[in-house]
């Protein structure tokens, strides 16, 4: 009994992580931009098909098709912020940001569809990463060790970025006061375009180490875009300790109902998201604005 | 509502009669998922009756056959049904054929008698939809009559204890009860029984609770997609198949176009099912070689070609039979019976329920020439539609 709750705290766990690490670039961008970017999903399939490619096509290794994965959706996403989301951050209202960025979406999903076909496209992973693990009292897939290892590290060196360095104190300044930090010296525009890029840069990394359990096709785009909105709404947005708290809750719930009760589907996960939404109204760790 | 199906009539019989015997155009409503998530199947659909219209030319006798295409999407009752009646009454078609899933067939069934339009499916693979109308007819499949072979492999191969898991909808549930009823009769014990929601990406845990109930062989029936792949991957990454369970599933599960990104790991899966790509045969030859002509890619063929291929030629054999005229019990009672060789191996149209008869193959994965395929070990010969069977 004691090995199977273990069992599932680690599918869980895993799950959780792939969650957060998806995310967390939604969360930055909802909270501290005042953005709701529904294109973000887009994103991260980007990085997922840039991924592929570069492993099928390309011949290169694992880490350096990431790293390719992440660089490249940052530039093909840097002309539509230039272009267009630059005329929406923080002013405008929500719903000329949810067209706006809903329509970018259905473009990329179209563009995918008539470019890369329908199909599903894998990023094979390197033997280290592939194939079971023995733990003992179970296996595993080596891929969800690596993905566990990845979510906490993204989650560390975030928290650093933003409590720890000017860039950091700097951008809480900007989002807290535009004006008054525009008028200090600080460029907001520079700052909120890096915060741009690595909002997106989070999610194309997300989209490829997550690509086991979300795979790549063309309607990745949307079809989990409520899946990450609400790990933000659970966690509060823009708060990198409520991403991961909501991560890990969602992840159990989700994985513990299917555990125990498969044919419920997704109603633990629900069950779990109405109620801390019924408790805090404004996520776990989530600021009033 | 009634007035717009009295319409539809009125329009059917008043084309029925206006219509000229000689050098005429005789159009074909084909209802498939052209765009969207399944986009590949209704591609597939095209392919098919292309290739047909290859081999065969686009007349029979004087008459011109021309097929039009309407857009399905996805599992969308209401939508299917008004392209049906735009189909019938503003393009006139004598014929509707096509339908990727089960809802959308049953929504444009009730509109074929009073219309007097013979419909061939050519997916759709709930048992129920030719008992709808009398003028249904499929070439396709149906989940019992694959998933009937697949419950007797288990017994041959030795398996005692099986653990089921399906898609929460309609065949997934018709699976469900084909495999158990078919598997407890021949002296077997399932385990345990899990449906899952179609949604699902995770499977991990699912693969942990049939690890803990002790199966030795796993039956699953997923639609062919995104799923498929995540199922396959967390049955080889928990450890199931290292520590000997056995996967067995309907071919849905391993289509061709899923097994390269399945892999290498995906060798050994076994399954049963009407039509491999790979199948060896004079006619399946040229089936392909037509296929890629008519600007399919090697590697996005399914079973869906094939099926519309198979309808084509019923469509066809209606016209000859009826003489272009609207004539759909006339159409009917031609293929009603009708044996002919089809890529997928020797087949009729069974005169009881209108499904086709045919062989049902059990295949295993192998990697042959660098390329995954399902070779076929062992043939089911003339599997009837066990949903429908009467016994």
């Amino acid at each position: 009994m004691a090995w199977t709750g273990l069992s599932i705290g680690l599918d869980a766990f895993s799950y959780g992580m792939v969650l957060f690490i998806i995310s967390i670039g939604l969360s930055i961008m909802m909270g501290l931009m005042r953005v709701v970017n529904l294109a973000h999903g887009a994103f991260a399939m980007i990085g997922g098909y840039l991924a592929s490619f570069a492993l099928k096509n390309a011949g290169v290794g694992y880490p350096l098709a990431i790293v390719l994965a992440v660089l490249g959706t940052i530039a093909i996403a840097f002309p539509l912020e230039f272009l267009l989301y630059r005329r929406i951050y923080r002013k405008s209202d929500e719903l000329t940001q949810i067209l706006l960025t809903i329509g970018i979406a259905f473009v990329i999903i179209g563009v995918a569809n008539y470019i890369l076909g329908p199909t599903t496209k894998s990023i094979p992973l390197p033997a280290l990463l592939s194939g079971p693990v023995d733990l003992g009292f179970r296996m595993i897939p080596a891929h969800r060790i690596f993905v566990m290892i990845c979510g906490v590290c993204t989650a560390g060196l975030l928290w650093l970025l933003i409590d720890r360095t000017e860039f950091g104190i700097r951008l809480r300044a900007a989002v807290d006061n535009g004006d008054m930090a525009e008028s200090l010296g600080i460029k907001t525009q520079i700052l909120f375009s890096a915060t741009f890029a690595l909002a997106v840069g989070l999610a194309a990394f997300g989209g490829v180490v997550g690509a086991e359990l979300l795979p790549v096709e063309p309607f990745y785009a949307l079809r989990y875009m409520v899946t990450f909105l609400v790990v933000v709404s659970v966690g509060g947005a823009g708060s990198i300790p409520g991403a991961v708290a909501a991560s890990i809750l969602l992840g159990l719930a989700d994985t513990t109902g299917k555990y125990l009760a498969p044919e419920y589907g997704e109603f633990f996960f629900y069950l779990a998201v109405i109620l801390v939404v019924f408790l805090f109204p404004n996520g776990l760790l989530g600021r009033r604005h | 509502m009634s007035l717009r199906f009295g319409l539809v009539g009125a329009v059917a019989i008043a084309t029925a009669w206006m219509s000229p015997a000689q050098c005429d155009t005789i159009k074909v409503g084909i209802i498939g998922t052209m765009s969207g998530p399944y986009a590949l199947f209704g591609q597939n659909f095209k392919h098919g009756i292309d290739a047909w219209v290859a081999k065969r030319g686009s007349k029979v006798g004087d008459h011109q056959i021309e097929f039009v295409y309407r857009d399905e999407e996805s599992p969308n009752p209401a939508k299917s049904k008004s392209l049906a009646q735009e189909l019938i009454v503003k393009e006139k078609v004598q014929y509707i054929a096509g339908l990727y899933f089960t809802p959308d067939a049953l929504a444009v069934a009730p509109l074929l008698e009073e219309a007097k339009v013979p419909m061939i499916v050519m997916n759709a693979a709930t048992s129920a939809i030719v008992e709808k109308s009398p003028y249904i007819v499929r070439t396709s499949f149906t989940m019992w009559q694959n998933t009937v072979p697949a419950a007797k492999v288990a017994k041959a191969r030795a398996a005692k204890k099986v653990a089921i898991a399906v898609s929460d909808y309609g065949p997934g549930i018709d699976a469900e009860a084909a495999f158990k009823k078919t598997f407890e009769a021949d002296g077997g014990t399932i385990v345990q029984s899990i449906r899952m929601p179609l949604n699902t990406t995770d499977f991990g845990p699912i693969m942990q609770r049939i690890k803990d109930s002790g199966a030795d062989m796993i039956f699953t029936f997923l639609p062919a997609g995104p799923p498929t792949l995540g199922f396959v991957k967390a049955y080889i990454d928990n450890g199931l198949k290292a520590s000997g369970v056995k996967l067995l599933s309907t071919g849905d599960v391993v289509t061709e176009p899923d097994l390269p990104t399945i892999g290498d790991s995906g060798v050994g899966i076994l399954s049963t099912y009407h039509y491999a790509v790979s199948h060896e045969s004079p006619e399946n030859k040229a089936f392909l070689a037509d296929l890629i002509k008519a600007g399919a890619k090697p590697d996005d063929i399914t079973m869906a070609s094939v099926a519309a291929y198979d309808g084509a030629r019923l469509i066809y054999k209606m016209v000859e039979a009826t003489n272009g005229q609207k004539d759909p019990d006339k159409a009917l009672a031609a293929v009603k019976g009708m044996t002919w060789v089809s890529p997928r191996g020797p087949v009729s149209i069974d005169p009881d329920t209108r499904h086709i008869r045919q062989n049902v193959y059990l295949r295993e994965v192998v990697k042959q020439d660098g390329k995954l395929l399902n070779k076929e070990l062992q043939t089911f010969d003339a599997q009837p539609d066990w949903g429908l069977a009467k016994n």
